[in-house]
């Protein structure tokens, strides 16, 4: 860990893993969203359910859903800004057996019946890994951009991403594949070097045909 | 940096100061340059000055405990005992470490739970030695910098969290790193650094982390007023020549080792100590302990 990290991050107390933590985990599930949020039920495991009301775990995850950051003073105000921006939102406790201690499933719907579920913990030091997408471990950190593609499990549809990626002089830090099942569906994990900002998505999900959908976040570095 | 005394080589061997010889290691490992890295910490020194001027005006209460940075304040205008710098540097993490309780914006430094006793000693320091603004400024920088490696190494070598291992990772290693910092501005070797901080962390080994109702309130805040002064008596110790006889590095690997060995129930779990007090299972019970389920928000 370097030195700005020792003393760091500058952020809204009281604690690093149930406040910082929790923003960051709030505003990760956002940009994976991507639109405006309408509903939001969020599941509170393990300590995030214990202790969680004491450390703001709530207002936190509400307002990284609202786009703030860890240091946003609007962290506190939280739930009344959410009830502001009309989010229907509900919290629930949830006991999943081998759950990381300090983490939340946040589902977010539209009146559409679009649903996205996700799943964040925090792992110590305001550091986060969104964990699972829509069912898929994805387990990124945030630190880096990151590039989220699901696929039909055919051949070729690695090549096609990372020359997509290749052609735009992007270079790769992390690459993880899974699947559910051959010839099911796939996820690919892919963690970026560069700071893409205007990472070409609609351009991604056209690399090829069995790709049915592509999400990018933005490194929160710093943040 | 994996340990206190590789710094110091590093240092001697090129005829370095210490901070130039950390940000060196640290920009090599980073891919970063030296400036870009002194940057970050003249940001996070601003960060932490106006937490400290926020957290004096702020009166957002706290859960559990009181506020007692004024109180320390007007006690100390009559003279008390412990002399004007520690009883600042006192009340300035004091009010850091309720400011953060109360959802104010603080540095972690290293953790949110230990974020009063850098700024304590680092602006004690400059309300009393601090005459020549951009000199003030640069020296405090620089002891930031010093105070960053530091906590780097025990982070390697040990832990710097309370749920692995005690409040001594946490407030204990705050105090070292304040130690060293003050150490450092005070013009002593890397050696008198090192000293410093193999004296705090000698003194708060063993401290365990028992948080009344898992808040950072109780004993939180008031260890980071009374670990500051540990910290700044460390420092004055080392820099009247008084060695630790077990070096500083080796002192980081009793505590790491020491952490692993206090009982889970110890490590930030509220399932033993002050936590489970006749009084403290009262005060959590009066707070309602408001469950999160019953929470609801909406647009209509």
């Amino acid at each position: 860990m370097p030195i700005w990290d020792i003393i760091g991050p500058v952020m809204i107390g009281p604690s690093s893993s149930h406040t910082a933590g929790a923003v960051r985990i709030g505003r990760m599930v956002r940009m994976c969203w991507g639109k405006e949020i309408k509903r939001a039920d969020i599941y509170m495991r393990g300590s995030f359910a214990t202790t969680g009301s004491g450390h703001g775990t709530d207002r936190a995850i509400l307002a990284g859903l609202l786009g703030c950051a860890p240091d946003d003073p609007a962290v506190r105000s939280g739930i009344d800004l959410a009830r502001k921006a009309g989010i229907d939102f509900h919290f629930h406790d949830e006991d999943i057996e081998g759950a990381h201690p300090n983490s939340v499933r946040i589902v977010l719907s539209d009146e559409c019946g679009h649903m996205m579920d996700a799943v964040g913990a925090s792992v110590g030091g305001g550091a986060v890994r969104l964990q699972e997408l829509d069912g898929f471990k994805v387990d990124i950190s945030g630190e880096l951009p990151a590039v989220i593609i699901m696929n039909r499990d055919v051949s070729g549809v690695v090549c096609a991403v990372t020359s997509f990626l290749a052609r735009r002089e992007i270079n790769i830090a992390t690459m993880k594949l899974h699947r559910d099942s051959r010839g099911g569906m796939a996820t690919m994990v892919i963690e970026l070097d560069a700071n893409e900002k205007t990472l070409d998505t609609a351009g991604m999900s056209r690399a090829h045909d069995a790709i049915v959908r592509v999400i990018t976040i933005p490194g929160q570095g710093e943040a | 940096m994996r340990s206190i005394k590789e710094i110091i080589n590093f240092a001697e061997d090129r005829g370095m100061s210490l901070h130039e010889a950390i940000l060196a290691i640290d920009s090599e490992a980073a891919g970063l340059g030296a400036d870009e890295i002194r940057h970050k910490i003249e940001s996070r020194l601003a960060d932490m000055e106006r937490s400290v001027n926020e957290a004096k005006m702020s009166d957002a209460p706290c859960k559990l405990v009181r506020p007692m940075g004024k109180a320390l304040r007007s006690y100390a205008q009559k003279g008390g005992i412990c002399g004007d710098f520690i009883l600042e540097a006192s009340a300035i993490a004091l009010e850091v470490a309720s400011y953060n309780a109360s959802m104010g914006r603080i540095v972690a430094a290293p953790t949110a739970g230990s974020c009063g006793i850098l700024p304590g000693l680092l602006f004690s320091w400059k309300k009393f030695y601090g005459s020549d603004q951009d000199k003030t400024k640069e020296s405090l920088v620089e002891a930031l910098i010093v105070a960053g490696a530091i906590g780097e190494v025990i982070a390697g070598r040990a832990t710097l969290a309370g749920a692995e291992g005690g409040c001594q990772a946490e407030c204990g290693a705050a105090a070292a790193m304040g130690a060293g910092a003050l150490a450092y501005i005070r013009g002593g070797s890397s050696v008198t650094v090192a000293n410093a901080v193999a004296i705090t962390l000698k003194s708060v080994l063993g401290l365990v982390c028992d948080p009344v109702g898992g808040l950072v309130e109780s004993p939180c805040i008031k260890r980071n007023g009374t670990l500051a002064a540990i910290g700044a008596l460390s420092a004055d110790m080392a820099l009247a020549g008084i060695e630790s006889i077990i070096p500083a590095d080796e002192v980081i690997d009793a505590m790491g080792q020491i952490g692993r060995s206090i009982p889970p129930s110890l490590r930030e779990t509220s399932r033993g100590g002050l936590a489970v007090t006749p009084t403290a299972k009262n005060l959590v019970s009066r707070l309602g302990n408001r469950k999160l389920g019953s929470l609801q928000g909406g647009a209509g």
